[in-house]
């Protein structure tokens, strides 16, 4: 059974579709960049999913069942600025909300979720800023406090929103080497990607996404020269659409 | 949010006849509501930015508060009411029962922020993900907005509406520059509020003064000396911190002058 099964998702703001019909099914334990020019419906599709907004049309299935009933399953890493990061409290404690889906309504955490969220700290590289206030965090370790909070989560399935963005070289390494761990533990990954670069070498599986599904697949495949081209409307210069492609 | 609340404690009281804080509390809860509702609209089906439809919205409303606590007080014997009280509070006008409902309210709060402490802190720092592990957003965040025009409603009676806000947002500030951590900061902020409640009130009685600019004006200087004088984040001890840095840096530079001389 596939982990995640989405059908003909569409979102409309102000009776604008921003995203058509967009339907793909992710096999278990695969690493999925979602690709696609600025405005192209990446984050929405996210959103749309997890049913932050709502959705015109559509289900998405999780493990077989509808995601309103498999909530638990799904972990969510949202874009890095989308939180006031001089809020009062420290690394540990982000982390920790991780597992208040796990501690449930109005209970305190226990020793084991601190010492849960305290492994994965650890597993991001973290662990002696456990204690630091965010906002004295820079941009790359904020985002591995959010990647350690989804871990603590003990999801199955992960949706990433750009963790790539504004990050420093050793945290992209950082987070990699985390998206490539999750995978051997049978993790399903989506990723909204920016950097067309590194997209071979990072993802099994590909989305390319224009307000409708270009391609969908695995990346050796589908991450070709003409799919890029109409991903983007033809903005790729051919030079580098061929460098990209290899 | 105070703003907001006054039309409808002045319609509350027109169609009650005397003051009540339970019919306040619901004619607030009610205004406070439309006002949201109105900002939200503006927001979604206009360009117009959040914090410009707050000020378009609660100014209509405050003045709309205003025409009728104006209208309550030339008819009604809105004088004796003591519902003019409401603009700049008075401390002094609270009876036997309003203290009792003030107790119990405090209480009732005190305990529903102990209890979903947890919840409250995550909707606030990160909604979408709050959502996402299937906290239930929308209700906690309800009962929230209600937690704040019970306290508006409260404290209309002692500093006034024109003051609430400040009454609110001030403590909070204050507490922000001792603590970095949110649970200390709720009770910092809760002691600083009572403070400068209890001092404004004492002033208040003895020097009669309304009781509200008061109460703000010891907040006031609760939050200049925090933001002064605070451990960490204040003012004075970041250039303190600076000049020593300063320092020492200059003297590393001449004693390595003086060992390349």
């Amino acid at each position: 059974m596939n982990p995640l099964v989405v059908e003909q998702v569409t979102v409309a703001y102000d009776r604008q579709l921003v995203l058509e019909d967009v339907s793909f099914s992710v096999p278990e334990g695969k690493l999925v960049g979602i690709i696609g020019p600025n405005g192209a419906g990446k984050s929405t599709l996210m959103k749309a999913m997890l049913n932050f907004i709502p959705r015109m049309h559509g289900n998405v299935f999780v493990y077989g069942k509808p995601y309103e009933k498999q909530r638990h399953l799904v972990g969510y890493v949202p874009q890095r600025n989308s939180v006031d990061w001089d809020f009062p409290t420290n690394a540990l404690d982000v982390v920790l909300m991780g597992r208040y889906g796990h501690i449930g309504l109005w209970k305190r955490p226990r020793k084991e979720d601190v010492d849960i969220a305290m492994q994965c700290l650890d597993k991001v590289g973290m662990l002696p800023y456990a204690k630091r206030q965010i906002s004295q965090l820079s941009g790359g370790q904020q985002q591995r406090v959010f990647l350690a909070r989804a871990l603590a989560q003990d999801a199955s399935v992960y949706f990433m929103d750009e963790p790539f963005v504004g990050v420093d070289a050793a945290t992209e390494k950082a987070i990699v080497q985390l998206l490539n761990e999750l995978k051997m533990r049978g993790k399903t990954v989506l990723v909204v990607h920016h950097d067309l670069q590194t997209v071979r070498d990072y993802f099994d599986y590909v989305l390319l996404l224009n307000k409708r599904v270009i391609a969908f697949g695995e990346t050796e495949s589908v991450f070709t020269y003409d799919h890029i081209q109409k991903t983007y409307g033809g903005k790729v210069t051919f030079l580098s659409a061929a460098h990209i492609v290899g | 949010m105070a703003h907001a609340a006054l039309p409808g404690i002045c319609i509350a009281f027109l169609l009650y006849g005397q003051k009540s804080l339970l019919v306040f509390l619901i004619g607030a809860a009610c205004s406070g509501y439309i006002a949201t509702v109105c900002i939200q609209f503006i927001v979604k089906h206009t360009r117009i930015k959040e914090d410009a439809a707050i000020g378009i919205v609660l100014s209509v409303f405050f003045g709309l508060g205003i025409v009728l606590l104006t209208w309550i007080n030339q008819h009604e014997g809105g004088n004796q009411s003591g519902i003019n009280d409401f603009l700049f509070g008075k401390a002094a006008s609270l009876t036997g029962s309003d203290v009792n409902v003030l107790t119990v309210t405090a209480i009732t709060m005190i305990t529903t922020i102990l209890v979903f402490f947890k919840e409250f802190k995550i909707i606030t720092f990160d909604r979408a993900f709050a959502q996402g592990i299937g906290v239930p957003v929308s209700l906690l965040n309800g009962v929230l907005m209600f937690l704040i025009v019970s306290v508006v409603v409260i404290g209309l009676q002692a500093v006034g509406v024109v003051l609430m806000s400040a009454l609110l947002i001030t403590p909070a500030l204050a507490a922000r520059y001792w603590t970095e951590k949110l649970e200390w900061m709720m009770w910092l902020a809760g002691g600083f509020g009572a403070l400068s409640g209890v001092a404004g009130a004492y002033i208040s009685l003895i020097a009669y003064v309304p009781t509200g600019p008061l109460v703000i004006i010891f907040a006031t200087m609760l939050f200049i000396c925090s933001f002064l004088f605070a451990p960490k984040r204040g003012l004075c001890s970041k250039m303190i911190r600076r000049y020593i840095q300063r320092r020492t840096l200059r003297a590393k530079q001449l004693y390595k002058r003086g060992e390349q001389a």
